[in-house]
């Protein structure tokens, strides 16, 4: 071995020439006994070429010290790390190739996930489509007309309370509900019209544990010649036993401007199965969505005859089922994005399996 | 609306039990929210005999036995007087707490051992009366609950009246669909000891009654306005059957009179006011707009300037009330009060709205009368009232009350066809039976043409206005149960899936592939440049009152959140909408972006210490997305001009959006953060046809297939590859290279794949090593040595010549 070095470029020399020959002796040493005595060589506590080094380094001037400091640990952590994992790879192998520790884990990639409302919305889509439902969408900044006016919204009445409403300016406003697709909708397409409108909806509604500003909406529409009440409890039971599991459903009076009749869909409660509990607030059913046979004014609205045209429409909040069906207890969890608990939607194992 | 079960049993005498009353007005009228058991506080209480009693000397006491029902008699020391042996009386056994607040213990009083207390009305809050214990004139065996011997023990039913349905905000118009589901009648019990009202004398603006005179300036304002002046009361308490009814509808007993007009308001759904005669002036009300600058102090005591949008109640010298909403604190009925003007009117609902808006105070009055009040309710709340009043508070009524009312509402006809209610509702209902359904609930109906049913509505459902509104009656009162749950046959729709929505799922599917999240967060942003976002009229927050411009800005916000939960591995897309300032709607679009960062995998035992994601991870996550999204399209990440950006996206040709650092509010550990964002659809509120008209499309457009791969044969003849490592000037692009290589190489190339880059020690400065493999291949035959010899030769060439590139010799 030569002199220590006792300037600056001569000991980064040396830690250049130490990296040089370390690295690919790591890489080459295919067996245990060969990795020890690399490590010996370049990393040995009492004699290797690494503590050799960091002995000069004691001897460098003052205003040295720092520069050579950094890369007597850029080359150790390089050499470490490159150990490491010889040494990880060598353990993992026999002689005959398989490895010798079956039970260590596999490499992993980072797995994908979509949100969960969005899983909701496309399980309520797959149900839709077998009945030959398609997808429209429409605008989240929209028109008074379009949200209020055209679905028979009576200007400056108490139904409006019902909607606290976000504007950007007189008669511009963020969409209180997907029903505008409604309108837009019929207006482009002549009936038969059987359509889904997944999308996001706005409320002047401050964030708490079970309110958020703005959330999905799905709404469903059905317009054709004939088509009936029936139809609408027909569809929706459907729906509920498919997407629920639900025993029963009940159909009771409610109101929107724009359905008239009015009902809104219960399922039995599946905590209590129908008894009483604390879920159902004792009545055992769970409220799951608003409906109704589309108001003659909104056809007429989207100019459709409604004396020849008769139809249905629905409207539910994807993101509070999907807090009942994941267990979710506050609504900011799912606005948060979180990657934790995103990462459990990508793998329902992880934390114990899905509903 | 909170309806008392005892109140609407008072109503309808043979209501069933409180739940079945909730589930049948959920099921036919409005959905009850919850029931709810009133005094539960006296659910520890027990009725227990006294059967020994003994007076202990020099006290007011006597020493008890008493007999709870619990198997032994209880030693209990009592104080009070009417202690009897063998009556029966409410009992707190040791251990419980009376309503009044007082915990009963076992004590000794004057060495008598005490194990409970006999409770008196006021220990129970069963009213004032502290003179002695309650004594229960029932037969029970002692220990039965004494809530099950409390005559007033009552329930509430919590329900939800929709907007449309003001008449059922009372106890009376509750009581009606319950009666008629019944097939009862609904009796309004009748008041003892009242004066008789005279019958009331109708003006059309102005009317004198008592002296006073009444004035109703704009008849739109208050389309019927009654008053009447009761002379000779006196105010007190109320009874305790009034109290309790009041505290059972969540209402609070003021005194007799003022209670006696909330009993109104919540028996029949009237709101009226009673004013202190003395302290108006002026012999005179009228009715008007409230003048600028107007102030008045309310009941609740605040001082409230009023607006010439509000109509006051008004004496000679200003405004008394806010109609509608609150009455004035100046004429509020107090102890010294004699002789009052009840006020009994109807207000206008949008009038009221507003009022009740700008000054921000909801009372019951302005709730019922924004939904609209029956305008022939008003003759019988003005008997109902007077007659409370002066049940309670004596009295006499000398004057006809006074009506104003300058035109009585019509209340046309509607035609209701079976064959559009069998259309509608998906099966026929006979005409009687639509006929007896209405008629139960007060419609009159009268049949002029077969197959058509003419209906009148009752004067308090205003809601009805067109024959779908009766239809929707007849499905109710019938029972949406009764209709059957019957898939029938349809055709299949004309809308084609929206195009957003099918790119959407296709970029959604394929970033999920790529190993990334999705997230859902809020549009809402600050701004600091705020000509640049569309802004927020009335936002939650200041500091949130902008939409995005970028989707990128919220993807950091949440990046940011999850380093602050120490969670470094970021990578989250979103597909959502970005808004920017457009006249005269603001463009919204369809975006989808990405944000990454942290290790490019998770660590496993062989890698402890995975790779950052870098700009090269993120380039190609924006190539799958804008892959997906464009689907066959040529795709090209083109370096960007713009500093804060790497590359622009496009898709044959057209620019889509960039690939870019994304700088964090980040911990010191963090990792560079990157990101890219796509704009894949565009759309505004642009009307999609007039008002009332329709753009129907003769052929219906239909969503891009994604476009197919065409096959190409599989090669039959041997590859040729070679590498070639070149010595590259600095300002040369790796993109200058390849294009010369592919137009000198020819056709037979098959791929060109860049394989290293090199730079530093044994590269002279101002040039990069950067090496690709060629593979040429032939289609038909095998190339020679020579052919493809000539052909390194012709790229090196042209290589050197035109970028000054050369071979690095080894």
């Amino acid at each position: 071995m030569t002199a220590p070095p006792t300037d600056l470029s001569t000991f980064i020399a040396l830690l250049d020439e130490i990296e040089r020959e370390g690295v690919p002796a790591l890489g080459a040493a295919s067996d245990a006994a060969t990795l020890e005595a690399v490590r010996i060589d370049f990393l040995g506590d009492a004699r290797g070429r690494l503590r050799a080094a960091q002995k000069a380094l004691g001897a460098l001037a003052r205003e040295d010290k720092p520069a050579a400091g950094r890369r007597f640990n850029e080359v150790k952590t390089r050499l470490e790390s490159l150990l490491a994992e010889r040494r990880a790879a060598i353990e993992a192998t026999r002689a005959d190739g398989r490895p010798r520790d079956l039970t260590l884990p596999p490499r992993r990639q980072w797995l994908g996930a979509k949100h969960p409302v969005t899983l909701v919305i496309e399980e309520i889509e797959g149900i839709f489509r077998e009945l030959g439902f398609t997808v429209a969408t429409g605008p989240e900044v929209e028109t008074e007309w379009y949200n209020f006016g055209a679905l028979n919204f009576p200007p400056d009445h108490p139904a409006m309370d019902m909607h606290d409403t976000l504007y950007l300016r007189d008669e511009l406003l963020l969409r209180t509900h997907t029903s505008p697709v409604q309108v837009r909708t019929l207006q482009r397409y002549q009936p038969p019209v059987r359509v889904l409108v997944p999308g996001n909806v706005y409320r002047r509604d401050f964030f708490d544990a079970s309110h958020a500003p703005m959330f999905a909406q799905i709404e469903g529409l059905a317009i054709d010649e004939g088509i009936s009440f029936v139809d609408l409890k027909a569809t929706l039971s459907n729906f509920a036993r498919k997407f629920f599991g639900a025993s029963r459903t009940r159909f009771r009076p409610s109101f929107f401007p724009f359905t008239e009749p009015s009902a809104e869909m219960d399922v039995q409660c599946g905590v209590c199965g129908g008894a009483g509990c604390a879920t159902c607030k004792g009545s055992g059913w769970i409220e799951i969505l608003g409906s109704g046979m589309v108001h003659p004014r909104v056809l007429e609205s989207a100019g459709v005859d409604s004396e020849r045209y008769t139809g249905w429409a629905f409207g539910m909040g994807p993101a509070r089922i999907a807090l009942a069906r994941y267990g979710i207890p506050d609504i900011r969890i799912l606005y948060d994005s979180d990657v934790r608990f995103l990462e459990q939607m990508a793998d329902p194992a992880s934390n114990g399996g899905g509903r | 609306m909170n309806v008392s079960y005892e109140w609407l049993r008072a109503l309808v005498p043979g209501v069933p039990s409180p739940t079945q009353v909730r589930d049948l007005v959920t099921s036919r009228v409005a959905t009850v929210d919850e029931v709810v058991a009133l005094r539960q506080d006296l659910a520890p209480i027990v009725v227990a005999r006294v059967v020994e009693s003994v007076k202990i000397p020099d006290t007011r006491l006597s020493a008890n036995k008493v007999d709870a029902g619990t198997g032994e008699l209880l030693d209990v020391v009592c104080g009070a007087p009417n202690v009897t042996v063998g009556k029966l009386y409410p009992f707190a056994k040791t251990g419980t707490t009376v309503p009044i607040g007082l915990k009963i213990e076992r004590r000794k009083i004057r060495g008598h051992v005490s194990n409970g207390m006999l409770c008196s009305p006021d220990e129970l809050k069963l009213g004032s009366d502290h003179s002695g214990i309650m004594e229960l004139d029932v037969d029970v065996a002692p220990g039965t609950p004494f809530l099950d011997v409390l005559a007033s023990a009552d329930t509430r039913i919590v329900v939800d009246v929709t907007p449309n349905r003001p008449d059922l905000l009372s106890h009376v118009g509750i009581a009606r669909e319950v009666a008629a589901a019944l097939g009862q009648a609904v009796t309004l019990p009748p008041i003892e000891g009242a004066a008789q009202v005279p019958a009331a004398v109708r003006v059309e603006r102005e009317g004198t009654t008592a002296d006073i005179t009444v004035r109703v300036e704009d008849a739109a304002l208050a389309p019927r306005y009654m008053g009447v002046v009761v002379r000779g009361v006196k105010i007190g308490p109320s009874p305790d059957w009034l109290v309790q009814r009041l505290e059972a509808v969540g209402a609070r007993s003021i005194n007799n009179v003022v209670d006696a007009t909330n009993y109104v308001l919540h028996e029949l759904g009237q709101p009226t006011h009673a004013f202190d005669l003395a302290r108006l002036r002026g012999q005179t009300i009228v009715v008007r707009a409230a003048r600028a600058g107007e102030r008045i102090t309310t009941l609740d005591g605040a001082e409230r300037e009023l607006q010439p949008s509000m109509t006051v109640i008004a004496d000679a010298d200003g405004p008394q009330a806010i109609a509608g909403v609150m009455g004035g604190r100046d004429s509020e009925v107090s102890e010294e009060t004699t002789d009052i003007f009840l006020e009994v009117a109807v207000f206008s609902p949008s009038a009221t709205r507003a009022t009740r808006r700008t000054l921000g105070l909801s009372t019951d009055a302005s709730y019922r009368f924004e939904r609209g009040v029956d305008e022939e309710l008003p003759p019988r709340a003005l008997v109902r009232v007077a007659e409370l009043v002066t049940a309670l508070a004596g009295g006499r009524v000398d004057d006809p009350p006074i009506d104003v009312r300058a035109s009585e509402p019509s209340r046309p006809a509607i035609a209701l066809r079976a064959a559009r209610v069998a259309t509608l509702l998906g099966e026929p209902v006979p005409l009687e039976e639509m006929a007896a359904l209405l008629r139960s609930i007060g419609f009159e109906t009268t049949s002029s043409a077969p197959g058509v049913l003419d209906v009148v509505a009752p004067s308090w459902r205003r809601d009805i206005a067109q024959e779908v509104d009766l239809i929707e009656e007849v499905a109710r009162l019938r029972g949406y149960d009764s209709f059957p749950d019957e898939l029938r046959p349809q055709r299949p729709g004309n809308a084609p899936d929206s195009v957003d929505y099918v790119v959407a799922r296709r970029v959604r599917e394929a970033l999920v592939a790529a190993g990334l999240l999705e997230v859902r967060p809020m549009p809402f942003v600050a701004a600091f440049d705020e000509g640049a976002y569309v802004r927020v009229a009335n936002p939650l927050a200041e500091n949130e009152a902008f939409l995005r411009r970028e989707v990128l800005e919220s993807l950091a916000k949440r990046a940011e959140h999850n380093l602050a939960h120490q969670q470094g591995n970021v990578r989250i897309f979103e597909i959502g909408s970005a808004f920017l300032p457009g006249s005269p709607h603001p463009t919204e679009e369809v975006r989808v972006a990405a944000l990454v960062m942290g290790d490019r995998r998770p660590p496993h035992f062989t890698e402890p210490r995975p790779p950052r994601v870098d700009e090269w991870d993120v380039a190609w996550l924006a190539q799958v997305a804008a892959r997906a999204a464009w689907s066959g399209a040529r795709v090209e990440l083109v370096p960007s001009n713009d500093p804060a950006a790497l590359w622009q996206v496009m898709a044959d040709g057209e620019v889509r959006g960039s690939v870019r650092r994304v700088s964090l509010d980040a911990p010191v550990w963090a990792a560079p953060a990157f990101g890219f964002e796509l704009t894949v659809h565009r759309t505004s509120a642009a009307e999609t046809a007039p008002a009332g008209r329709n753009a129907w499309e003769t052929a219906a457009p239909v969503a891009p297939a994604p476009r197919r791969s065409a096959f190409r044969p599989l090669p039959t003849t041997p590859p040729a590859p070679f590498d070639l490592a070149l010595l590259v000037p600095d300002q040369v692009t790796a993109a200058d290279v390849e294009r010369v290589i592919r137009r000198t190489a020819g056709d037979v190339l098959e791929s060109l794949e860049l394989f290293d880059l090199f730079e530093g020690e044994g590269v002279e400065p101002g040039f990069r090593s950067l090496a690709w493999t060629l593979i040429f291949r032939h289609p038909d035959r095998t190339l020679t040595a020579k052919e493809i010899e000539a052909r390194r030769e012709r790229i090196l060439s042209a290589l050197n010549k035109e970028l000054n590139v050369r071979p690095r010799s080894a």
